[in-house]
């Protein structure tokens, strides 16, 4: 190295003013660093799409439609009481994520869940896969009349977003 | 005009050419004055209370011909701004009615505005912005106190840089709202069109936009003329910039440690070169490597 | 890049990399042990300066890039988004505006010192060349990027340089066409404008790993302008010049932080907070500051062709300088005359620019073609005559004469040889 040979009087590197000096630096470093990587983070104008308001007074029994909230598709299910009763009366022993279909939804004729497998980030098919419910059309789980999973990779049941009934045909996601 | 680029130039142009005749001629308006914001200076911060009067005569007054395309009702609640609470702004959004749509059988409706909904424009497109204002064109707010410049005295050069004072545009806007006044004699003003003192050219398209009294204030503030162009002026500063608070205290807290880490690379810096400007230190002797 | 690497690979991990790589070697003997003059002044870090620079405005400008939208429509809505919406956008972009002018001002203290010490000499000549054309890259991506925010200067700005073109016969008209891919500067303009500042900073960072190549084969030039003799007129870049240029780099950075947060629009120009209107040009348009000179001689000249001419004449003429300058002796410090036109050349360089921000009436116009041609008259005949004529003071006979004195020069020979025997006994 340059300081193989070290004249009397020459600093160390272990000098407390070349550590300070150094942990200064690292410090302005590090603060510079935060707005380059927070810039990649939702922008103030996403954050405020919140909501979206659904109305459903068209959506016949047994359909579901698909609706578009930050970006992603919401799944809203008219079930008939045959999936209803189907979903309510699956034992939690059958669930790879066991959760009730009474803690999944707000009215049992009504079913929303964010329409995304939670696999790897598919769109799944409605009406569809062994139980009637959803099926995964990349890597093949299967979910249930409740979004939850049954069978395949995928680790976790679809997921309920926030919303509530403004009116009894009035949907408001978010 | 060129107030910036002409006065960087100028600074290092101390000598010599300081009396050209091109600096004579120009302000042929007056020069606007400068006003006590409190938003200037290094320190500077809006006044929350003066940015809310400001939005009140920008509602009452000024958004009925001038768009604010780049601003929506939720940076009502920023921090650094008018700073509403989110209830107000949601009600104040709600007060308005947005064209949304198409629903499901393709028409488009109205609804209550939300917070995330732009401000309304007062026009359809620019076209129909001229043919309600005898074919001029009210200009967009969003920027405007940055897109607006004074050409400064002579000497402001000398200053310019290290003033930070940035309020030229505010200035100027604030100085047109209280620059109507009688045609003087000898000045033809066109059909249509306004005497203003600092105007260039002095005919502008828009009359007298506000007249004492004109706002009913509830905070108390006088309600004059030069009350309201100092609150819509400051708004529009807002607008403008509304990350100033953000950025001045953002700037004290890097100049202060940037100063100090100088400081301490210039101790080391003075202890690694220690001795060499003498004989006896000539402290390292890479040539044995 | 200054031949055989002295690095030894501390452990059998790095020797095994180094056989196969040697790029530690190569850092090593670049930016750790190369010698370089010990009368390096503070002008000398304007280098590290830029070359940091360089990297900030292509990191600031890829993050930008992130969030910009290169369409006529939305252009303008797209840098308002940034300045409004985006985390930190306003910091980024003004980091990235104003760093566009701190970049300017310190190659401008580089080229002057490059002048004042004529470094531009032999052996120098293509390190000097390849910096004229960093710097022709600089005012090109410089120029794209001031259309990209596509307000009114912006705009007019890119009309009006890119009309210079029309002034080539016969083909003018169709070159800028082509330029703009349209009949006039539109979508497409801005798009082309925006790939091409995307790319350019990446061809400067190429040149710039030239220049250091072409730097590292002779070394830096040094105030007296002698050059180095013995290994006693240098030392080594790290621990010495790494703290010296970062020193110099954190006062650079106060004043490129005040301009960013206390003075951001300072440089910039009002007009550019408008949108761009194709139907209607600003009362007055002027360049950037970092451009005006140039404009100035633009139009110092009365006829279109010639001013053009003028304007790359003045930029091109530069790259001829080793040969201009007929002079042996470097450093103006020992050249009285040299010195004092020098400095009258930087004074017509800041009138010049002057002239630049004036419209152009009465006195302005006058001034402006004194000036010019007396940039031209500077480069072209008193250059080359000056060497003929001028009597250069006496020089020191090495650097280390030129700090320490001629006594202090011999005894640290001595004391110096002194200090080496144990270790190369060792």
């Amino acid at each position: 190295m340059a300081t193989a040979t070290i004249a009397p009087g020459t600093p160390t590197r272990r000098d407390f003013l070349f550590i300070a000096t150094g942990a200064v630096g690292a410090v302005g470093v590090g603060s510079v660093v935060w707005p380059f990587i927070n810039q990649m983070n939702p922008d103030a104008s996403t954050l405020a799409l919140a909501s979206t308001e659904v109305d459903i007074s068209k959506l016949e029994v047994g359909q579901i439609m698909t609706v578009k909230w930050r970006g992603n598709p919401v799944f809203v299910r008219h079930r008939t009481p045959k999936e209803i009763q189907e979903a309510q009366n699956t034992p939690m022993s059958d669930l790879k994520d066991p959760q009730t279909d009474q803690s999944r939804v707000q009215k049992p004729e009504w079913l929303v869940l964010i329409g995304i497998c939670t696999h790897l980030g598919c769109v799944p098919l409605g009406h569809d896969g062994a139980y009637d419910g959803w099926r995964c059309p990349c890597h093949g789980s299967v979910y249930d009349t409740s979004g939850r999973i049954r069978q395949g990779p995928a680790p976790t049941n679809m997921a309920v977003p926030t919303y509530s009934f403004l009116s009894d045909t009035k949907l408001k996601i978010g | 005009m060129t107030f910036r680029t002409t006065m960087a130039f100028r600074l290092v142009l101390l000598a010599g050419l300081a009396a050209s005749p091109a600096l004579a001629q120009e302000n042929e308006n007056p020069l606007p004055e400068k006003q006590a914001w409190s938003f200037a200076g290094p320190l500077g911060k809006y006044n929350t209370a003066q940015l809310q009067r400001g939005y009140q005569v920008y509602r009452e007054v000024c958004s009925n011909c001038h768009s604010m395309h780049f601003l929506s009702f939720r940076n009502l609640s920023d921090a650094g701004g008018p700073s509403f609470s989110d209830g107000q702004v949601k009600a104040l959004a709600a007060s308005y009615k947005v064209q949304d749509g198409p629903n499901d059988s393709g028409d488009m409706f109205e609804r209550a505005g939300r917070a995330s909904d732009p401000f309304p424009q007062p026009f359809a497109n620019e076209q129909a912005a001229r043919a309600a204002n005898g074919g001029a064109l009210p200009p967009d707010m969003s920027v405007l106190a940055k897109a607006r410049d004074i050409e400064g005295a002579w000497y402001s050069f000398l200053l310019g840089p290290f003033s930070t004072y940035q309020e030229q545009g505010v200035d100027y806007i604030h100085a047109l709202l209280n620059g109507y006044s009688e045609t003087p004699k000898g000045f033809t003003l066109p059909s249509g069109k306004y005497y203003n003192e600092y105007f260039p050219g002095h005919a502008i398209s828009m009359p007298k936009p506000l007249n004492d009294g004109q706002v009913d204030y509830s905070d108390g503030s006088p309600k004059t003329v030069d009350q309201y162009a100092h609150d819509v002026s400051a708004f529009l500063a807002w607008t403008s910039e509304p990350k100033l608070n953000q950025r001045k205290n953002m700037g004290f807290n890097a100049i202060v440690f940037l100063i100090v880490f100088a400081s301490l690379l210039y101790a080391v810096k003075r202890r690694i070169w220690a001795g060499l400007h003498d004989v006896s230190g000539t402290p390292i002797d890479h040539a044995a490597e | 890049m200054s031949g055989p690497s002295t690095y030894v690979p501390q452990n059998g991990f790095l020797r095994w990399f180094e056989s196969r790589l040697p790029i530690i070697g190569l850092v090593h003997s670049s930016f750790i042990a190369f010698p370089n003059p010990r009368n390096l002044n503070y002008f000398w870090t304007f280098g590290g300066i830029l070359a940091f620079m360089l990297i900030e405005q292509i990191v600031t400008g890829l993050v930008l890039a992130m969030h910009y939208t290169p369409e006529s429509s939305m252009a303008f809505a797209s840098v308002e988004h940034i300045m409004r919406d985006v985390n930190y956008g306003w910091l980024l972009r003004y980091l990235h505006a104003n760093g566009a002018t701190m970049f300017f001002i310190a190659v401008y203290i580089h080229i002057a010192r490059n002048l004042y010490y004529g470094s531009y000499k032999a052996p120098r000549e293509i390190l000097f060349i390849l910096g004229v054309i960093i710097f022709l890259l600089m005012m090109a991506t410089a120029f794209m990027g001031y259309v990209l925010p596509w307000g009114q200067m912006s705009f007019w700005g890119a009309k009006v340089i890119t009309s210079l073109f029309s002034a080539i016969p016969f083909v003018g008209d169709s070159i800028t066409t082509w330029l703009w891919g349209g009949y006039s500067v539109g979508n497409a303009t801005l798009n082309r404008f925006f790939a091409l500042h995307y790319l350019m900073p990446f061809m400067i960072l190429g040149v710039v790993v030239l220049h250091i190549w072409a730097l590292h084969i002779p070394g830096s030039n040094n105030p007296v302008g002698v050059e180095v003799k013995s290994q006693k007129d240098t030392l080594p870049f790290h621990p010495y010049f790494t703290v010296k240029d970062a020193f110099s780099l954190v006062c650079f950075m106060v004043v490129f932080a005040y301009f960013v947060f206390y003075a951001p629009n300072y440089f910039g120009h009002s007009d550019n907070y408008i949108e761009a209107n194709p139907l209607v040009t600003p009362a007055h348009i002027v360049p950037e500051w970092y451009f005006l000179p140039y404009y100035a001689m633009l139009r110092a000249v009365p006829s279109k062709l010639g001013g053009v001419c003028a304007l790359f004449g003045s930029i091109l003429l530069l790259a001829f300088l080793p040969w201009l300058d007929t002079s042996r002796v470097r450093s103006s410090n020992f050249r009285p005359v040299y010195r004092a036109f020098l400095f009258l050349f930087f004074a017509t360089v800041i009138g010049l620019g002057y002239c630049g921000s004036q419209e152009p009436v009465g006195s302005v116009v006058v001034w402006s073609e004194i000036l010019t041609a007396w940039y031209f008259i500077h480069l072209l005949i008193v250059l080359p005559l000056l060497g003929f004529f001028e009597t250069p003071r006496k020089m020191p006979a090495s650097i280390t004469e030129a700090v320490l004195g001629p006594k202090g020069a011999s005894a640290a020979m001595v004391g110096a040889r002194a200090a080496a025997e144990p270790s190369v006994k060792g």
